[in-house]
């Protein structure tokens, strides 16, 4: 696999690469965090990348290494059929990357998603909520410091359910089964 | 005073917006999700999806596992074609460790990964039928779908979560009588695949609800990461096995149908015709493929024979190892794709050299189309989701991880 890619990135955005390799037909580069949907947008929108499609956000949580976070963007290009793995260092104590949600629809989703699981936070997402667990989860369960059994606590009922299900309770006991043999 | 009861004709009638909410677990939706719907009369303004019902932790699950134990995890993912789920973590791992699997192996995934999409296909269409009140094309989807997993319960041994994907191989080789088996299936199929397209495809019931419900535009498409027939409804011609080719696909002769307007009935007709397509693949690897080892000869990632692990201390040893501490995959990272029932199906894989993945994430298709689905929904009637949700083939255990 050619090293265009790279290359373009490193020419263009010199002092915001921290590294790169190409492996096992993924071409990666880690970057700087700050000026990443700058990057992003230039190579989509460069008519020799024409990186228009992104096919995954995720996070990466090496737990004793520092920085501790690594979120990790691949883009594809539909046209030219290639793949860049752009990997973005983040710092435990400031778990904060830019948001590309104006860029890619995609982000928007894969950007809660990794909120959800990791507890990034994307600066300039309009709905950064949870997608895939509840919202008074506590804690983000894909940290290695969260334990595989670790257990929720429960909810308390909201006063409006609370009473229904109190109604409920009242008006079943006073009035038994009618389909009972007893009665 | 009698014209004072009739009220005058050119008064304004109040209305305002109604939040309803359909689901989490309406009949016509496939999988367990919300949508809190802001309606205006029977015009949908704002969708807001809620996914996550089936959420079972497959990611976490994955980390504590070893890497061979994942299999039975992504059977659960797209559970209509655990096959092609196999096949890709399979891929995924072994790209890892740079190792080729056999010829042989390479026409079974091939096979087997079609026969699976088939039966994602066939449930997706007759299930659209069954939804728009076209019960008889289920039936007769359904009978499909039964033949496609007769086929894979004689080779794998189960129907649903079979497990049969291994790294640096299969579980175990075609039976004898398979190619006897799939030319019955197969003349069965084409029968189902015409009586369908008798039922549907000139159906003036099915054509209304259809035809320009759920408008897609490939910009949108290309944006929202779409990708699979919905995509290629579109117009866009963007397949996996096509485009990057794996397994042996590369190999065979096969085309990639499209769209052109990107609506439901698009979706409907590109996955019908992928049908074809499909059958047509199976047959030409059946006619190509020669007989051969079905695994890896790496002793690092595969079993040993029962004959040595029982009569020699090395086997006892190597099986011993592969049990207890797993696989060792070196230490590295890698983005491995297939296209999957949906759409592209990619193992996003985190190895720190030992036994157990450091990290899994699934790229899964159907949850990346939820994120784009309002766009779908917003600006047409409140009966128009029931067949875009359908021809969006959205697969719970996929979405929801």
């Amino acid at each position: 696999m050619s090293k265009k890619l790279i290359d373009f990135v490193a020419k263009h955005f010199a002092d915001e690469v921290l590294d790169s390799h190409s492996r096992l037909g993924n071409d990666t580069v880690v970057l700087k965090r700050d000026r990443l949907p700058e990057i992003v947008e230039r190579l989509r929108d460069d008519e020799s990348t024409a990186m228009n499609m992104l096919r995954a956000i995720t996070s990466v949580d090496y737990l004793n290494r520092i920085p501790r976070f690594e979120v990790v963007y691949v883009l594809y290009s539909i046209s030219k059929k290639h793949m860049l793995t752009l990997r973005v260092v983040v710092e435990e104590e400031d778990c904060t990357a830019p948001s590309i949600h104006h860029l890619y629809g995609a982000a928007g989703w894969m950007e809660r998603e990794v909120w959800d699981m990791y507890g990034v936070e994307f600066d300039g997402h309009p709905d950064l909520r949870r997608v895939l667990l509840y919202e008074e989860f506590e804690g983000h369960p894909l940290r290695k410091d969260y334990a595989k059994q670790a257990s929720q606590p429960r909810l308390d009922l909201l006063v409006r359910e609370r009473d229904s299900v109190e109604e409920f309770n009242v008006f079943y006991k006073s009035k038994p089964s009618e389909g009972s043999r007893d009665s | 005073m009698a014209e004072d009861i009739y009220q005058p004709l050119d008064q304004d009638i109040h209305t305002e917006p109604m939040i309803l909410q359909m689901g989490p677990s309406h009949p016509a939706t496939h999988g367990t999700v919300r949508f809190t719907l802001t309606l205006d009369g029977e015009k949908v303004i704002k969708c807001d999806t809620e996914v996550g019902y089936l959420h079972r932790g497959f990611e976490k699950e994955c980390e504590n596992s070893t890497w061979t134990q994942v299999f039975p995890y992504t059977d659960r993912l797209n559970y209509v074609s655990p096959l092609l789920n196999n096949f890709g973590y399979a891929l995924a791992v072994e790209r890892l460790l740079e190792i080729e699997v056999p010829e042989r192996c390479n026409w079974i995934r091939t096979i087997m990964g079609e026969i699976s999409r088939l039966s994602d296909h066939l449930t997706c269409v007759g299930a659209g039928g069954l939804e728009l009140g076209a019960m008889t094309a289920f039936l007769y989807a359904l009978e499909g779908r039964e033949l496609v997993w007769d086929l894979i319960e004689e080779v794998t041994g189960a129907r649903l979560t079979v497990s049969y994907g291994r790294i640096g191989g299969v579980k175990d080789d075609l039976t004898e009588d398979f190619a006897d088996r799939w030319a019955y299936t197969r003349g069965r199929l084409q029968e189902i695949h015409a009586n369908t397209h008798k039922l549907l495809t000139r159906n003036r019931i099915f054509l209304d609800r259809m035809q320009g419900t759920g408008v897609l535009t490939p910009e949108m498409g290309i944006s929202y990461g779409y990708t699979g027939p919905v995509l290629r409804s579109t117009g866009v011609d963007y397949d996996v096995r096509k485009d990057h080719p794996y397994f042996m696909y590369g190999e065979v002769d096969f085309d990639v149908p499209v769209g052109d307007t990107g609506d439901n009935y698009d979706r409907y007709l590109v996955r019908m015709e992928e049908i074809t397509q499909s059958i047509r693949i199976i047959d030409q690897c059946l006619e190509r493929m020669e007989p051969g080892p079905v695994n890896s000869d790496d002793p690092r990632v595969v079993l040993p024979e029962k004959e040595k692990v029982y009569n020699s201390i090395e086997g006892m040893i190597n099986h011993f190892k592969i049990i207890f501490e797993g696989i060792q995959v070196p230490p590295g990272e890698v983005y491995s794709y297939t296209e999957a029932g949906n759409g592209e199906l990619g193992f996003y894989i985190v190895s720190n050299g030992t036994g157990k993945p450091w990290k899994i994430h699934v790229r899964s298709p159907s949850l990346i189309m939820m994120g784009g689905l309002h766009h779908l929904i917003e600006g047409g009637l409140l009966a128009d989701i029931i067949p875009t949700f359908d021809t969006i083939n959205m697969i719970g255990g996929e979405c929801d991880k």
